[in-house]
Parts: C-alpha cells; sequence; structure tokens
C-alpha cells in the first residue's frame, strides 16, 4: 500500500505540497480549518512584485490538486497520537485518521493592530491595515475613507507589530515593506491625485525585482517616503489623522494630516500553528513559531521524527518563498518515506 | 471615533483600588496652586463616603520636584519615601494613596525598583535605619487620589447636586480631559485605561454628566517639566506646550478642562493669562478663557460645595461661566472672603483674558 | 504687548500641511530624477563645500521635498558648482542641475 501523508493546514504551502506529494504517488488528506483553500491569498487582489492577480496563483495552486488527494475543509483537528511511527489523528467528528507522516502549514495570522494602542485602530474611524485595504481594492468599489470622501493623502505605516519588542516581536514581517510600496503605487493608480506616504524604519527590499518596484514609486508614481517611525497618530476634528513622526533623515519631528492611515501590520504563528504545536509537542522558536532543526540545512524538519512544516508555520515569508519551501517539504517527506539513503544526513 | 475600541482598551488597562483605610500622602504645590482640592478630597472621603483616611502629621514631601529638577539623588528620595512608608507602618495602614501625580509616579518607579532589584531595597532600610531607626513594610496598595474617586464616581453622582451638563441647553459640557504625565507614562499598567487613553478622568466625566473631548494633542505634556518651568529662560518651551494644546483644542469649543496633577491644572490655567497678554489670544467665547479644574473641585461642584470653600477664587481663568453653565447658585460678593470670613483682597484685573 | 522674559516658544516640527512645497513640484518637472533621492549621503560625503561649511546635499534634498524653504535659502549659495555630487550619486542624479534649478527659482520667486 502507498504510504501516507495528512497536511494540517490549506493555504498556499499546504496546497502546493499536497499537489506534490499526490503527483509522487502518496495518499494525501488534506485538513483546512476554513470553507476554502488558500489561506491569505484570498484575501489580496493583487501581488507584489509584479502586480499580476492573486486569483491567477490560485487558480495554478488548484491545478495541482489532483482528485485523489482527500480534501476535508471545515474540519478542526482535536487530537494527534503517535504510535509505531504512524500519526493518527482525530478530528472534530472523533473520526480518525492514519498518516505516516505529517506536514503543518497551518501558516501565520495578522498581528492585532489594537496592540499598538498608539495608533488607535479600532477606535479611530480611519485607520485601517494593509489586509483591509487590500479588501477594498478586492471589493472593486471606490476608495472612500469612513465619512465616504476620497482621500487626498493616504500614510502607510510600517513595521506595525514587527521589529518591536514591546509587542513581543523582535523579527522582521519580510512582505510589508514591499506590500506598502505596492500598495501605495496602486493607489496612485485608483487615485492619481492622492498623496502616499510610506513611514519607514528600513526599507527592506530583498526580493527579486522589490528595488525595482521601489524605484518605480518613486519615479513614475510619486510616492513620498519618510524615515520615521510614528510616535503616535491622533484624529483630528474633520476625522483625518494627525501623525507624528521623527524624520529622522532630516533630524527633525514633522507632522501632517492623512485622510486614511494604513497599518502595515506583521505576521505572528497563527492560533492554528500554536495549537498543533502544543497538541504535538513540536518545539518552537523564541518567537513562537515552530522551530526547525537546523536553520540552513533541515528547514522543514521538526523535532518529531515523521512531522514536517513549510511555509509561513516557521518564519514570515512570500508566496515565493512559500510555494519554494511547500515543494522542498514535499521533497523531504519523499525521501522519509521511501528511505532514500540521503535521509540518514539529517540525523 | 469608535467608542467600543477605546472600551476595549480600558477593560486591559483595570487596576485594584483599595476600598477604605488610605493613607494620605500631600502634594507640596497643591496647596499653594489650588488650595482647596486636597480638602476637599478629604471631605468628600469622611463626609460623603464614610471612609477611614488618615494623614500623618510628620509626612513630607516625596522630593518628587527636587528629584525631577535634579537636586536630589535617587537614594535619597528612596529614603525619604521609606520614611514615609514608616510612618504609614506605624500608624497601622497598608493603602497608600498620593494625592500628587509626580508623587504616584515616583511612588511607582521607587517600589518598581525594589521589585526588581532587591538588594537597592535592603540598602534603603539600611539607610533609613541608620538615619532614623525606622522600619516599614511595603503598602499592599498605591492608588493615586484620582483613582479612588473614580471608583466612587458612582457614589458621588448619586448624592450630585449638579450635573456637567449646561442646564440652558440641557446637552452635556464638552470636557478637555487631561492626565499628568507621571500618572501613566512611565507606568502604563498602573493607571486606569493606560497610557494612550487614560479612563481615570474620563470616567468621572461621563458619570458625571459630561462629554469627554478627544483632541489631536491630548497626549501632550502641559509643559510644565520641572527645571524647564523652574528656569526663566527655559518658559518659553513650556508655554509653547501649553500653547500647542490649546490651539489643538480650540476647534472642538471646550467648555472646560478637568486635570489629575498638581502642575497641569497650575499651568493650563495661569499659561491662559500669560498667552493672552504675549499675544492677545483667548481661547474661550467673548475673551474669556476655558476653566480649568482639578478633578476635587469638580467633584466638589457635582456634590454642591460652595465654589468659594473648594478655592476656585484662586484660579486664573474665571470659574464662572462653568457655575452658570451647570447651574450652581454662587454668591458673587463672598468670592474673596476666605475662611471664617477674613478678607483676601482682589487680584489685579488682567489687560487681555476677561472675567 | 508683556514682558515676561520669554516668548512663546514655535516647535521645531516640520508643518507638512503648512509647508509650501512649490518648488520642489517645480524641480520635479525640470529635473524629474530628484525623484530617485534615497537619501543615502554619498553626495555630502563628497560634497566640496560640505567639507567646510554646514552646507548638507542630502539635507537640502529633503528639506526641498518638505517645502522647508527658509533653510534652502540660505544654505544653497554655498554649493560651487563643482558636480563632483552627480558623479557620485548611485541614483544617477542630476544634483548639479537641481541646484542650478532651486537657484533660479529662488532667484525668480523673490
Ligand atoms: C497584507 C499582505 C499582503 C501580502 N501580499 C503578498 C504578495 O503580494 N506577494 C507575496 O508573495 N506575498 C504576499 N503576502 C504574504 C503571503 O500572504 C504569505 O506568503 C502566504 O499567505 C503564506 O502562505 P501559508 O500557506 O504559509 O500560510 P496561510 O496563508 O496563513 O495559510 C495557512 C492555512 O492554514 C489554515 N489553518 C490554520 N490553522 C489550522 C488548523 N489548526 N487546522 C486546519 N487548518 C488550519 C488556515 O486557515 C490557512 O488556510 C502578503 C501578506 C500580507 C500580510
Ligand atoms: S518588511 Fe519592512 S515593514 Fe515589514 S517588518 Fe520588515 S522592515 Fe518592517
Ligand atoms: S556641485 Fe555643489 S553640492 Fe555638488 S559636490 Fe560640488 S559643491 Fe557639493
Ligand atoms: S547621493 Fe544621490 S541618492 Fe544619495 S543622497 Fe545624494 S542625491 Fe540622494
Amino acid at each position: 500500500m502507498n504510504k501516507s501523508v495528512i497536511v494540517i493546514g490549506g493555504g498556499i504551502a499546504g496546497m502546493e505540497a499536497s499537489a506534490y506529494l499526490s503527483a509522487m504517488g502518496f495518499n494525501v488528506t488534506l485538513f483546512e480549518k476554513d470553507e476554502k483553500l488558500g489561506g491569505h491569498l484570498l484575501n489580496w487582489e493583487r501581488l507584489f512584485p509584479t502586480k499580476r492577480l492573486g486569483s491567477e496563483v490560485l487558480t495554478f495552486l488548484k491545478k495541482g490538486m489532483d482528485e485523489k488527494i482527500n480534501v476535508h475543509t471545515k474540519t478542526n483537528i482535536t487530537k494527534i497520537n503517535a504510535e509505531n511511527g504512524k500519526y493518527f489523528v482525530t478530528n472534530h467528528n472523533d473520526e480518525i485518521f492514519e498518516a505516516d507522516a505529517l506536514l503543518i502549514t497551518t501558516g501565520y495570522d495578522l498581528f492585532d493592530a489594537r496592540r499598538k494602542e498608539e495608533y488607535g485602530y479600532g477606535i479611530y474611524d480611519n485607520v485601517i491595515t494593509s489586509a483591509e485595504l487590500e479588501t477594498m481594492f478586492l471589493s472593486g468599489k471606490p476608495i472612500v475613507n469612513k465619512q465616504g470622501k476620497v482621500p487626498k493623502r493616504i500614510g502607510f505605516v510600517h513595521c506595525v507589530g514587527s521589529r518591536d519588542r514591546k509587542v513581543g516581536n523582535v523579527y522582521c514581517s519580510k512582505v510589508c515593506c514591499v506590500t506598502a510600496v505596492k500598495q501605495a503605487t496602486e493607489i496612485r493608480e485608483h487615485l492619481p491625485d492622492c498623496e502616499t506616504y510610506c513611514f519607514y524604519m528600513d526599507l527592506r527590499m530583498y526580493g527579486a525585482k522589490f528595488e525595482e518596484l521601489y524605484n518605480e514609486a518613486q519615479e513614475k508614481y510619486g510616492v513620498t517616503f519618510i524615515r520615521g517611525r510614528l510616535s503616535e497618530a491622533n484624529e483630528t476634528i474633520d476625522g483625518s489623522l494627525l501623525v507624528k513622526v521623527e524624520d529622522t533623515l532630516v533630524g527633525r519631528p514633522l507632522k501632517m494630516t492623512v485622510d486614511l492611515l494604513v497599518l502595515m501590520v506583521g505576521f505572528e504563528p497563527s492560533k492554528g500553528t500554536k495549537d498543533i504545536a502544543k497538541i504535538l509537542n513540536l518545539n518552537t522558536n523564541s518567537n513562537g513559531f515552530i522551530e526547525v532543526a537546523d536553520e540552513h540545512t533541515l528547514t522543514n524538519v521538526t523535532n518529531l521524527k515523521g512531522v514536517f512544516v513549510a511555509g509561513t508555520t516557521t518564519s514570515p515569508r512570500t508566496i515565493t518563498n512559500t510555494i519554494n519551501d511547500a515543494r522542498a517539504a514535499a521533497a523531504e517527506i519523499a525521501c522519509y518515506l521511501n528511505l532514500y539513503t540521503i535521509q540518514s544526513r539529517n540525523n | 471615533m469608535e467608542l467600543t475600541g477605546k472600551q476595549n482598551i480600558w477593560k486591559d488597562y483595570q487596576k485594584e483600588i483599595a476600598n477604605d483605610k488610605y493613607f494620605y500622602v500631600r502634594s507640596c504645590v497643591r496647596q499653594n496652586f489650588f488650595p482647596g482640592s486636597e480638602t476637599t478630597f478629604l471631605r468628600i472621603l469622611k463626609d460623603e463616603l464614610h471612609k477611614d483616611i488618615y494623614e500623618h502629621p510628620c509626612h513630607t514631601t516625596c522630593t518628587g520636584i527636587a528629584y525631577h529638577g535634579d537636586v536630589v539623588p535617587f537614594d535619597t528620595a528612596m529614603t525619604v519615601i521609606a520614611r514615609q512608608f514608616a510612618l504609614m507602618t506605624e500608624a497601622g495602614y497598608e493603602n497608600l494613596v498620593p494625592s500628587c501625580v509626580t508623587s504616584f509616579g515616583l511612588y511607582s518607579e521607587v517600589l518598581e525598583t525594589w521589585h526588581h532589584f532587591p538588594e537597592v531595597l535592603a540598602r534603603v532600610r539600611e539607610h533609613l535605619r541608620k538615619a532614623t531607626g525606622r522600619e516599614f513594610n511595603i503598602p499592599k496598595n498605591v492608588a493615586h487620589a484620582s483613582d479612588v474617586i473614580f471608583k466612587f464616581r458612582n457614589e458621588i453622582v448619586q448624592k450630585a447636586k449638579y450635573k456637567l451638563i449646561n442646564t440652558a441647553t440641557g446637552k452635556p459640557l464638552k470636557v478637555v480631559e487631561h492626565i499628568g504625565c507621571h500618572y501613566s507614562k512611565m507606568f502604563p499598567a498602573k493607571g486606569v485605561g493606560g497610557a494612550e487613553f487614560p479612563y481615570v478622568l474620563i470616567g468621572m466625566v461621563e458619570e458625571w454628566g459630561g462629554e469627554v473631548i478627544d483632541y489631536p494633542e491630548r497626549r501632550h505634556c502641559c509643559g510644565f517639566g520641572f527645571r524647564q518651568y523652574l528656569v526663566q529662560a527655559n518658559r518659553g518651551y513650556s508655554i509653547g506646550c501649553s500653547h500647542k494644546k490649546f490651539e489643538s483644542m480650540e476647534p472642538y469649543e471646550p467648555d472646560m478642562i478637568i486635570t489629575n496633577c498638581p502642575g497641569c491644572p497650575m499651568f493650563l490655567d495661569k499659561w491662559q493669562y500669560a498667552i493672552s497678554e504675549l499675544t492677545g489670544k483667548t481661547y474661550g467665547k467673548n475673551g474669556q478663557g476655558i476653566p480649568v479644574f482639578t478633578y476635587e473641585e469638580v467633584a466638589g461642584l457635582v456634590l454642591g460645595y460652595d465654589p468659594w470653600d473648594i478655592g476656585l477664587q484662586v484660579h486664573q481663568v474665571s470659574c464662572e461661566p462653568i457655575l452658570d453653565k451647570m447651574g450652581i447658585k454662587y454668591d458673587p460678593a463672598t468670592k474673596y472672603l476666605g475662611k471664617n470670613g477674613k478678607y483676601l483682597g482682589v487680584p489685579e484685573k488682567p489687560l487681555v483674558l476677561k472675567d | 504687548m508683556a514682558d515676561f522674559g520669554y516668548i512663546i516658544q514655535e516647535d521645531r516640527q516640520i508643518n507638512y500641511d503648512a509647508n509650501d512645497r512649490t518648488l520642489f513640484y517645480f524641480l520635479k518637472r525640470v529635473e524629474p530624477s530628484i525623484s530617485l533621492c534615497i537619501g543615502c549621503g554619498t553626495c555630502s560625503a563628497t560634497c566640496t563645500a560640505g567639507q567646510f561649511t554646514q552646507f548638507d546635499l542630502h539635507k537640502i534634498m529633503l528639506y526641498v521635498r518638505r517645502g522647508e524653504k527658509v533653510h534652502i535659502a540660505n544654505e544653497i549659495k554655498k554649493c560651487m558648482l563643482c558636480g563632483k555630487c552627480s558623479l557620485a550619486c548611485p541614483k544617477g542624479i542630476n544634483t548639479r542641475n537641481i541646484i542650478f534649478q532651486t537657484r533660479k527659482f529662488l532667484h525668480s520667486n523673490k
């Protein structure tokens, strides 16, 4: 009988790894807690760095999901037992599924911006998150603020909930700089008269074509970049926001009002990731993501034999890197289940 | 603005405030700045709420002003504070209630220091023992006096004679609340509502019928600082801070300002005079200022205390507009009569700021 | 007005809403490469004037963007127009022309 793999979490990583594992001949069962597969990708209209549609990537991922894969959506995992090198996964209906290996792709949650109290998210009408701006883009409706006015000036605040010891997240979320640049240019496409400002600490334009997008943002779209982190935002009498920031390159504090303030919320290990780690006793790293066995060489391997990880379950990353990681995990699992000798390196 | 968002934050910052048996420590400046406030606090606690509140005749300054003015080193401050605790311990009390926000901040700072560095606590115990022969217990509860009024805001409204409502229009008075920086900026968890959206004064204002204004420079310091005000040449930036706040609150047309710190009402009140003399500008209606009150004074007004008993005649900005709006009866003829009818003298009229 | 021995100090915040950025919009039109500045400071590091005076080209570029006109007018004359900054700039910004044009603008908008 073919060996079997259970994949928990049907986002990009879960879908792509399932597709590869199934193509390699393994019996794959995929559990997803939500109604639809796709994870966060379902919420993004256009993707950096190319601005192609997110739905195109989703279509690609779906094409890889052959009919042999057992997909269980709206499924919660309640228990996982290990016995004689096999894993037994119990769902919320107390049905038990058996597998020779597990792949955890439960991903990330967005940082809850209310925790950065000084920005007044959840209080001030026109403070929104980057994810909410994507929802606006997706809706196809005109971009307006809470008062129904077309914004004349929009600010993007980088690193909200990332690189911030105080909220407990010291790491960089890696995708928010480039997302801010992408969104600022999209705003200029939607609303050519709307000024856009990015308030950043460092611009982390590390990926292929990221720097080009940044150059384009400056040259073609006239996005203004101000290096400095907001100390606070306050609502003014007309519902716009007065932001205070140190213009660190000038060396002076700066204040301006914006009609809409977009918080570039960072990544945190998802609740599902934390739950599964607890159920299985998986090691987590100091940031709360699942710890990999070796940061350079064993990035899909965990402290438990037969349990693997992929995607943003282990750290923030882009779609490109998530897809690569999923395929790498599939290869790693195949080596493990087929007892390829290369596996012996892992011990 | 979404009120539920603020309410969620307020839920996260609730602190324990003792219910009774308070050891009260005074502010060293408030009795000059706003002489009725502390007596009003004691009157409310004793006569209205029937609480046991005790003041030790031998207690002193906490050294807060000198400490923040770089005159007194931290070790001295800690030892003076240890002595206050010793007086409290000797008197059999455990719940400390400082009148001053800077004291409250300094007590919090000292207690946090001792919590994290027990060796410092041991050293201070030793200092106090050597200097005075006294021993002390660490207070069980430290609440700023405004926390205590906050806790009993509902009991106060039960007995209210007046509300923070404009009796002519029936509308709530528009109130700017200003929290002393040392109340929660250093230790957000020690303030009701935290540091970004402190609730302590809002809770009182709303309970007593008023409506709070949230204006862009709400979180800005009043500009007191310590040496900044004390040195004349530096006052330009002290007053600059208050000026920034007034400019920012002006469009909301506030009826009054309520504060919980010794310095803030002093500066928000007196700088309105200085600004009017320096620039000709005033921030109230008809050339008047925006009346500024301490929370005890506001509680006193709500409870129907005579405005002159609670010390409102020493305010720079006249309080009468608020008294009139709230429908409070007062006798203009007795305004400048102090205790036992003693004539206090009438202050000179400012050139610009109107009564 | 009264003299209390102090004045009401203005804050030193750049008041972006109040500032006049016409110079920047002018420069963007006549020398679009100005948009590309990343504030790296290479120009300032090499600048002849900057070695001997407080003149700081990368800051001037920012002051232009923020509309801090007074500062620019005071500083811009110190440039010797040697062109080393343009040579050094990794973004290929024609900094020398920016200075020319700024002077021209300030002259005609006196
Ligand atoms: C605002 C924003 C915009 C972005 N835009 C881009 C972009 O333009 N280009 C780009 O390359 N990247 C972008 N990203 C990054 C991208 O979203 C991630 O790289 C990608 O979503 C990671 O996929 P994932 O499968 O690892 O995790 P997720 O998308 O989080 O998927 C995890 C899945 O697991 C499920 N799950 C969780 N717990 C359980 C459980 N216990 N049981 C069952 N199922 C569970 C979840 O429901 C979810 O479906 C953006 C990120 C943000 C925040
Ligand atoms: S990618 Fe940019 S915005 Fe996001 S955490 Fe890193 S530095 Fe901050
Ligand atoms: S041209 Fe002017 S700004 Fe450029 S390097 Fe020479 S002196 Fe400096
Ligand atoms: S060298 Fe070029 S990019 Fe760098 S600060 Fe100077 S003008 Fe800007």
